[in-house]
Order: C-alpha cells, then sequence, then structure tokens
C-alpha cells in the first residue's frame, strides 16, 4: 500500500517538476516582461522614501533604520508573493484553455501554481540586481540579516506567497459562476493595500484598524514576514502559524469551490 | 466490446437573454431573464472498440455539447454515459489516461516553445518513463512527418504542423478512446490528408476508437464507415456512411467554364442550374446522371475547367431537414 502511495507520490514530482521546467522556460522567453513587472513591485521602496521624508508618528515606533530594513524587506516579500491567477484562470476559462487542462491527470492547479514558482525563480537575478543597485546608491540602507532570519523569512515567505495564491485562487472559482472573475482581484486589492503593511507598518495604525487587521490574512501576507527578515520584534512561531490557518481554510473552501465550481463549468471557448 | 455506451442523454442550459439597444441594456442591469436551451434531448448510442465513428450535424445541434459529456468535461442534465468502462464526469485519472480530445480550434500546446517542450510535461504528467517517451515520440513523429518542427516554438509552425504537434502531443499517452472534433478545420488539402492517414494508421495500429466531428465531408467518408447525425439535440440517423450519403447527396455539384458562350437554356437537360454567367454554369446533377451528362457535356463543348463534387455538407443536412420538416 504505503509502495502504491510513494510511486503515486514520484509520479508527481517528476509531472511537478517537467511543468516547473516548462514554466521556467516560458517565463525566460518572457524576461523583458518579468524586468517589468519586478519594477511595478517598487511601492514599498517608494514608502520608504516617502516615511523617512515625513515626520509622522511612525518614527516614534520604528527607528530611521528599522524603517528601511522593513520596507527593504517589505520590497523582497512583495516581490515573492505576487499572484495573478485570477487574470489568468479567467482568461484560460474562457477561451477554452482550460478544457484540455481538466483532461490530464493531474489537477489544473498545479499548473497554475507552479507557474508563480517558476516566475518567483525566474525574477531572483533580478530583484538581487534592483537590491546591489539600492545598496549602491544608498549604502547605509545595507545591512546583513542574521541567519535564523533568513531561514524563518523565506519559509514565511513562501507561506504568504501560498496562502495569497490560495485567496486569490478561491476567488478565481468564481469564474464557474459569473465568467468574469478578475475585476474581483482590484477589488482584493484595495485591502491589500492598506491592511498588508505595504503603505504604512501596521504597528503605526489606530489600534482599532490595527486589531480588525490582524483578523484577516493581509498582515501575514507581507508585513510579519518583512519584520522576520529585518529582525524586528516579532513572534515567529505565531506567524507561521496563522500562515498554516490561513493556507488550510483556503486550501479546504479552494477545494469545495472546485468541486462546486467543475459541476457548472460548461466548457465555453473550446 | 462495447467502447462508448450512451443512454437518454440529456443536457440543458440556461442562457441570459438581452434585448439590443440603450433600453435593453438598462433592462439587462436590473433585471435579468433567461432561456433553457435544450442541447441535447435524450439520445442512445453505443459504439464498439476499435469502430470509427462521424458525428456530423448543423452548427448548434449539440455534438460539441456532446462530446464534451463524453470526455467528462461537462456534466449532463440527465442520462447515463460510459467510456471505456468509466463514468466521464467523475473524471478519473484511469480513465483521463484512456482518453484524448483533440479540438482543431483549440490548442494545448505551449505557443511560445517548441512543442517538444510540451511533449515532455504530458510525458511526465502521464508516467512515461525517459525511454519509452522517445520512443513514442520518433514513432508518431514518423507516422506525422514531423521530426525538426517539434524543436521550432510553436509559434513559427505552420497551422498544419501545428495541428500534426497536437496530435502528437494528444496522443502520446496512447489513449484508446479518441474524441476528435474538427481536427482538420483550417488545413490545406495535403495536410486534412496526412492527419487523415495517421488517424487511419493510428486506429489500425492501436485498435482506437475515433468518435470524430467535422464539416468537411472527406474526414467522414474516409475515415468512417458509421456515422451519426445529430439535429436539435436528436440522433435523427445511425447508420452507414452509404445509406447516408445517398440520403444527403442525390445531386453532385459541377461547375464548368467554357471558351465560348453558350445559351444557357441549353444546359437545362443536364440538371437544375445552380448559378451562371457568361462562361460558366454551376449545375446539379442527379447522382446516376453525372458520367452521361458529364460525356455528353464534353463532347458537345469545348470545356476549359470542370469540378465536380459533393455539396458542402452543412448544405446537404439543411436540404435534407428541410425536405424532412416539409413532409
Amino acid at each position: 500500500m504505503s509502495n502504491k502511495y510513494s510511486l503515486r507520490l514520484r509520479k508527481f514530482i517528476l509531472a511537478a517538476r517537467a511543468i516547473l521546467i516548462a514554466q521556467y522556460s516560458l517565463m525566460i522567453e518572457y524576461r523583458a516582461e518579468i524586468v517589468l513587472w519586478a519594477l511595478s513591485g517598487l511601492l514599498p521602496l517608494i514608502m520608504l522614501a516617502l516615511w523617512q521624508e515625513s515626520q509622522s508618528s511612525i518614527s516614534s515606533i520604528f527607528s530611521r533604520d528599522n524603517l528601511s530594513r522593513y520596507f527593504i524587506s517589505a520590497f523582497i516579500v512583495r516581490q515573492f508573493t505576487a499572484v495573478w491567477v485570477m487574470v489568468t484562470f479567467e482568461e484560460d476559462t474562457i477561451e477554452g484553455r482550460m478544457a484540455p487542462y481538466l483532461l490530464q491527470p493531474i489537477a489544473p492547479f498545479w499548473r497554475y501554481y507552479l507557474s508563480h514558482i517558476a516566475e518567483q525563480i525566474s525574477r531572483i537575478p533580478i530583484v538581487i540586481l534592483m537590491l546591489i543597485i539600492l545598496i549602491l546608491f544608498s549604502p547605509n540602507l545595507f545591512w546583513m540579516p542574521g541567519l535564523k532570519d533568513v531561514v524563518m523569512g523565506l519559509i514565511a515567505i513562501y507561506l504568504a506567497f501560498s496562502v495569497r495564491f490560495m485567496l486569490h485562487w478561491n476567488f478565481s472559482m468564481l469564474c464557474f459562476w459569473t465568467e468574469r472573475s478578475s475585476s474581483v482581484e482590484r477589488l482584493l486589492m484595495i485591502p491589500y493595500l492598506f491592511l498588508s503593511g505595504l503603505l504604512a507598518p501596521i504597528d503605526s495604525f489606530p489600534a482599532f484598524i490595527k486589531s480588525f487587521a490582524l483578523f484577516t490574512p493581509f498582515p501575514y501576507i507581507l508585513y510579519y514576514p518583512s519584520k522576520i527578515i529585518a529582525g524586528l520584534e516579532v513572534n515567529t512561531l505565531s506567524v507561521l502559524m496563522t500562515l498554516l490557518f490561513w493556507l488550510t481554510l483556503f486550501t479546504c473552501t479552494g477545494r469545495l469551490l472546485w468541486h462546486f465550481g467543475l459541476k457548472r463549468y460548461s466548457a465555453m471557448g473550446s | 466490446m462495447i467502447s462508448i455506451d450512451v443512454k437518454g442523454l440529456s443536457k440543458n442550459y440556461q442562457i441570459a437573454e438581452k434585448e439590443p439597444g440603450l433600453r435593453g441594456s438598462l433592462k439587462y442591469l436590473f433585471l435579468r431573464t433567461s432561456r433553457e436551451v435544450k442541447a441535447v434531448q435524450g439520445i442512445n448510442f453505443s459504439i464498439n472498440e476499435g469502430e470509427m465513428v462521424g458525428f456530423i450535424g448543423p452548427n448548434g445541434a449539440g455534438k460539441t455539447t456532446t462530446l464534451k459529456m463524453l470526455c467528462g468535461l461537462i456534466h449532463p442534465s440527465s442520462g447515463l454515459i460510459s467510456v471505456a468502462g468509466y463514468k466521464p464526469q467523475r473524471r478519473s485519472p484511469k480513465f483521463l489516461r484512456k482518453i484524448t480530445l483533440v479540438m482543431g480550434q483549440k490548442q494545448q500546446l505551449i505557443w511560445d516553445l517548441p512543442p517538444i517542450e510540451s511533449l515532455l510535461v504530458n510525458a511526465a504528467i502521464y508516467g512515461i518513463s525517459e525511454s519509452e517517451t522517445k520512443r513514442r515520440i520518433k514513432n508518431l513523429g514518423e507516422m506525422l512527418e514531423l521530426d525538426d518542427e517539434l524543436y521550432r516554438p510553436v509559434r513559427k509552425l505552420s497551422l498544419g504542423q501545428r495541428m500534426k504537434a497536437e496530435l502528437l502531443a494528444s496522443l502520446l499517452h496512447l489513449p484508446s478512446v479518441l474524441f476528435l472534433d474538427e481536427p482538420t478545420l483550417g488545413l490545406d488539402v495535403n495536410s486534412q490528408i496526412r492527419v487523415r492517414d495517421f488517424l487511419l494508421e493510428y486506429n489500425r495500429k492501436y485498435g482506437a476508437t475515433i468518435f470524430l466531428t467535422s464539416h468537411y465531408m472527406a474526414d467522414i467518408t474516409s475515415l468512417c464507415e458509421r456515422v451519426l447525425v445529430l439535429h436539435k439535440g436528436n440522433l435523427f440517423h445511425d447508420g452507414s456512411m452509404a445509406s447516408l450519403t445517398e440520403k444527403l447527396t442525390p445531386y453532385r455539384s459541377v461547375k464548368i467554364e467554357f471558351s465560348n458562350l453558350y445559351p444557357l437554356s441549353e444546359f437545362r437537360k443536364y440538371g437544375s442550374i445552380h448559378e451562371s454567367n457568361d462562361h460558366y454554369v454551376h449545375l446539379l446533377i442527379p447522382r446516376e446522371r453525372v458520367i452521361p451528362n458529364i460525356s455528353e457535356i464534353l463532347e458537345k463543348y469545348s470545356v476549359t475547367d470542370l469540378e465536380i463534387k459533393d455539396p458542402p455538407i452543412e448544405n446537404l443536412i439543411s436540404r435534407l431537414f428541410l425536405k424532412d420538416s416539409k413532409k
């Protein structure tokens, strides 16, 4: 019995590896586009420049050094938690590309998930280059994060990406009911911008907004992983456990929505 | 042994209706109405293993809907389907390994990469070993006359080369049931012939069941002995190709060009005149009169060009249904 499962797992790993390689090759074809996508993730660095120049309440919570570390970490986290599954899922469903995916013995979910991973891998050198340029222009921004912070930060980034991916995956399923779901992505951008800590650290928010934000997944997608990498005070274990909670929740709802959505699927466009 | 078994299969859709113009748009914004479309209405048929069956009908007859239900893409409203012993709508991995769906107007190949990359992904998904993948690509590639094309980006291939690569990708796991939806759509005549020859060879070599829809009569006549005709969601005909051809094409379309001018009235005795101008006449001649009438025309007139063919299948089917509704 265990042999059967290990064989199945081995086959799945080989299939995932092949999809990942093909998707990586595809991303390399679009290298100019990846540079532009990476540049579009500069918002945390812009916010860093803005907050450093302003005399706001943030300065009482974050020192100048900690603020720059936070926003540089937020820049890194944002680069590796970019998700666009709602757009591609909608395109594939409406234009009929979903049909061949559904007829292969691997869940279409993995194609989308692995294409995001492939894009992240292809983004690594560009992000490193951008960080080098940033440090060359402002050497005082450089700091050497501790090994523990890096390892925990990487785990947090991966979990944060997975949570954000699953959140968007859940909303992608709306396609089965409304045929258009990508407009929800624009709607999701609003809480993401304000509650994830992208524009300002959550700790600088009024208490009631902060309490509200902590009931949503958004601070865990960006704010806390950034704090972990920046080496700021944070309960790492609690952050990772909360991320796991959101991941489990969204995975369960995603599976349910997929199950019911497929029954409504009309294979349009194919 | 039965490969595809369909009993009382139906599919109904709800379609939103919108009146044209601004008023219609405003009404549609606040109050939406929909109507039920009965795409497929209780059809029954069964297909044996290794059989090649043509599935034809006018546009909107329900062919593609049926095909989508047979391969498990959509759930039927009612009825039972069994394909290779499985319920398609469950989409079990074992079932998915036994079937394939090839759509002439859609492709699964990754547009910006060479087909070989998609083939390797498919091989891994179906758990085919590296050596076996190489062997299958070689064998199927030879059957399809594909070689260097597998290493050029899909976007740089011609439509015919793309379709052949698409077939290779869809058949790499050697499925025993093939659903083909317009596989020769848009291909030139040579490519159409190659695809047909390939399908015949695949059927012979692997004993696969082939269920094919096409608007090209030649696809159906050269591949299928049996044909199912669907009209308005109902199965209109299930029988041999010969009986359907006789039923559908009592006439053949004959286009003739002349070097001289002749009175049009002279041609009425050969068949009904469909179209004409100074040096050209398009006749519809009863099937049994084609050879004697053409021989006489060639003898009596100076013919510069001649084309004899069956009218497009869409026209034939429409004529048949028109005749049927007049009865």
